[in-house]
């Protein structure tokens, strides 16, 4: 299936941005009409995989993060998350709650917001060469008829 | 941003505002922090009033004020928590650690 509308924003990692990407995420998907709940589930879920590139995958570095958003006739909203930086070496590890390479402080929990926030999350990880997250959600509100 | 504090020995206050994410926290902590290790309060009072918007390191931020608290023999409490906030927390079960009242109830 082809997005209808699509975007794409480039970003350096750092944590400045995370406000950013959430805010411009939101906005384009803003056209849909979703409720209140429905764009608060999405900067969330957004910025939990912003701040894992920043936190996790350019721990101690600068790089990019490439974002994607598509708009499906469907109502769906896909949105793809993907950095450059060190990999998961074990991916069902790193999404079990409360797990956190970085215990100060993060309380493990990044990953369990976004598959509870959005319908669903797939994640592809290669070491040493970058992740991507891809977080789907279905605007259910307004449906046209 | 600066956290506005209202500190006394029985109940130190700290109003939050804004948004709470991995960028902000770090400021956020270091204030709350240095309130109570200076006053040693016998309660602390997260009030989150003035918070539009928070994601998982808001939740780091409670449990680590959660643990400076039982430490100190004190106790925590969470005010003022809009919908969106609420369902965060929920997730993480901070509901069974402190008492926390949502806004406008």
């Amino acid at each position: 299936m082809k997005a209808i509308n699509e975007m794409k924003l480039t970003l350096e990692s750092h944590s400045v941005n995370e406000s950013f990407s959430r805010v411009a995420v939101s906005a384009f998907v803003a056209g849909l009409d979703p409720t209140i709940e429905e764009i608060s589930d999405i900067k969330t879920a957004v910025s939990e995989a912003v701040t894992n590139c920043i936190v996790h995958a350019y721990k101690n570095t600068v790089g990019r993060i490439y974002i994607w958003v598509g708009i499906f006739a469907d109502q769906t909203v896909k949105i793809r998350i993907r950095d450059r930086g060190c990999g998961i070496a074990d991916i069902h590890k790193a999404m079990t709650p409360l797990f956190s390479s970085e215990p100060e402080e993060r309380a493990g929990l990044g990953f369990a917001v976004m598959q509870s926030f959005c319908d669903k999350i797939t994640v592809r990880s290669t070491l040493g060469k970058g992740t991507t997250v891809t977080l789907i959600k279905k605007i259910e509100s307004k449906e046209r008829c | 941003m600066p956290v506005k504090i209202e500190k006394n020995k029985n109940l130190t206050t700290a109003f939050l505002s804004g948004e709470i994410d991995h960028h902000s926290s770090v400021f956020i902590r270091e204030q709350i922090d240095e309130a109570v290790n200076c006053i040693a309060p016998k309660e602390l009072c997260l009030d989150f009033m003035g918070v539009s918007f928070m994601d998982s390191s808001g939740i780091g931020l409670v449990m680590g004020r959660y643990k400076l608290m039982h430490a100190m023999g004190g106790r925590l409490r969470v005010r003022g928590v809009n919908r969106s906030t609420m369902k965060v927390m929920k997730l993480a079960g901070l509901d069974l650690l402190a008492k926390i009242d949502c806004k406008g109830e």
